[in-house]
């Protein structure tokens, strides 16, 4: 197959299975261009991308804007904090307000869940999804999926658990549609108050007990605690949370296997992990940042390829 | 469909040789030359290339590389299907090389174009040239042309050149194809 069965990125819901290898396919080639001394390519030369964020970002901004950049597609920016739509614009009429300035596809990042797709019901372009409130971030999945096929060689057959606030995490939702999709083995792990009830109906296991957790993984992806997103108090103190959900080096080296520790950033040092893991060689986090660029040109080059 | 055989086995292995001493003539030892075969199909060329001058005329060091030009192509978005990349594996630097392209059939130019854009992104070479074995004439929309050719061939729009390699196809043999 040499085509995605989809128009746009809007989650990893939408996606099949041999839509990832697909992508994967097509990073590996980005990841040779962007770590040669020219690190561009002219593919999308009379594209034009405008990433539209209504929240905030550095990683996702910059790797998207980077992407975008060494396909030499024309890139616009706009974020929410500097917009018309404090003077009351709607949404619909912001993105065609960009689009009549004929621009071919909105990256778009939005605190309310779903808005690419509404988006991608009444706009005339691609919309990649970088993140949708609390429900999806297919690029993220798709770089952490990535990194452990880099890292381990395959998806397939691997443990995974998936470390913290799975209930406001986009990542979380994302990651275990993808490991899922690629016949990965996926736990979530957190105290029961950040878990989502039915979460099981996903076909993940539930484990409240972190040290059993990483014991049946061969990869941990430990998540932020969403402070912003939370509205009531969820445990009792971050220090609590620290001691029965944070990853130290102590606990790593009491497991009788070595497993991969990841992060889709921004770490919190010192509450889900501690400085000397992250900056340890079993953790795989600034690959997953280099991994990012090569999965989002890997994106919009076949989604721009659909566009006619 | 019909085709017809327009080159044997053993007609390609002499214009190989050929060919292989040509560039011997212009390069002798290979000291500041190298070989780049334009993915997918210019890769079983320049293999050869490389182990005939290789084994049969002692040639002690060539630097060979494949390179891949799908994102440099000119009809990015124009075709139906989407173009799918091949592996670029080139781990030397052009700069001030004598760089020489290879490529199984020359046609239209275009992906000579294309190559000769992405062979920018490794450096700036000295000089560029380029081998083809089958030089379709007549049908080029650029103005390009082969410093080597196997064999010039005066073939139609309708007609294809299949050039299949013993590595990979099964068996060396050139088919002129009637679409």
């Amino acid at each position: 197959m040499s085509e995605l069965s989809v128009k746009h990125l809007l989650g990893i819901k939408y996606l099949k299975e041999t839509d990832i290898q697909l992508i994967f396919e097509t990073a590996d080639h980005f990841k040779e261009v962007i770590n040669r001394s020219i690190k561009k390519v002219p593919s999308l030369r009379d594209i034009t991308i405008a990433n539209i964020f209504f929240e905030n970002s550095t990683r996702t901004k910059l790797s998207f804007e980077l992407a975008e950049k060494r396909l030499s597609a024309d890139v616009l920016n706009f974020s929410a904090s500097q917009s018309s739509l404090k003077k009351g614009e709607t949404l619909i009429d912001t993105v065609n307000n960009i689009l009549s300035m004929k621009v071919d596809m909105v990256v778009m990042r939005h605190p309310n869940p779903g808005v690419g797709i509404f988006l991608s019901k009444h706009v005339k372009a691609s919309i990649v999804n970088a993140g949708d409130g609390a429900h999806e971030h297919p690029t993220q999945a798709l770089l952490d999926s990535y990194s452990i096929r880099e890292e381990l060689g395959d998806v397939a057959g691997k443990n995974v658990v998936i470390v913290g606030d799975i209930l406001h995490s986009r990542v979380a939702l994302s990651n275990i549609f993808a490991l899922k999709l690629q016949g990965a083995k996926v736990k979530v792990c957190g105290p029961k108050t950040l878990l989502p009830k039915y979460i099981e109906y996903l076909g993940v296991d539930v484990e409240t007990d972190l040290r059993k957790a990483l014991e049946w993984c061969d990869v941990a992806n430990m998540l932020r605690i969403q402070n912003e997103r939370l509205d009531i108090s969820y445990f009792p103190t971050t220090r609590e949370y620290t001691q029965q959900f944070g990853v130290n080096k102590k606990l790593l080296d009491s497991l009788d296997k070595e497993i991969v520790i990841m992060h889709p950033g921004p770490i919190n040092r010192g509450v889900e992990i501690t400085s000397d893991v992250a900056d340890s060689k079993q953790s795989i986090i600034l690959n997953q940042v280099e991994n990012g660029v090569a999965i989002r040109m890997a994106v919009i080059y076949l989604l721009a390829s659909k566009i006619k | 469909m019909s085709q017809k055989v327009l080159l044997s086995s053993k007609e390609i292995n002499i214009i190989l040789h050929r060919l292989a001493c040509q560039l011997l003539e212009n390069h002798l030892s290979f000291e500041n030359t190298v070989l780049i075969g334009i993915q997918p199909r210019g890769k079983y060329l320049a293999e050869r290339l490389n182990k005939i001058l290789k084994e049969e005329y002692k040639v002690k060091q060539i630097d060979l590389g494949f390179l891949d030009i799908t994102f440099y192509r000119d009809d990015f978005r124009r075709g139906e299907k989407t173009l799918e990349a091949t592996k670029t594996k080139i781990d030397f630097l052009v700069e001030d090389k004598n760089v020489v392209l290879i490529d199984d059939v020359l046609y239209t130019g275009r992906s000579i174009n294309a190559a000769l854009t992405a062979l920018q992104s490794f450096g700036r070479p000295k000089d560029v040239e380029l081998l083809c074995l089958i030089d379709r004439r007549f049908s080029r929309h650029l103005p390009i042309q082969p410093n080597y050719r196997g064999r010039q061939v005066d073939a139609i729009n309708d007609e294809k050149v299949k050039v299949m390699w013993k590595e990979n196809d099964g068996e060396d043999v050139i088919y002129l194809v009637n679409r």
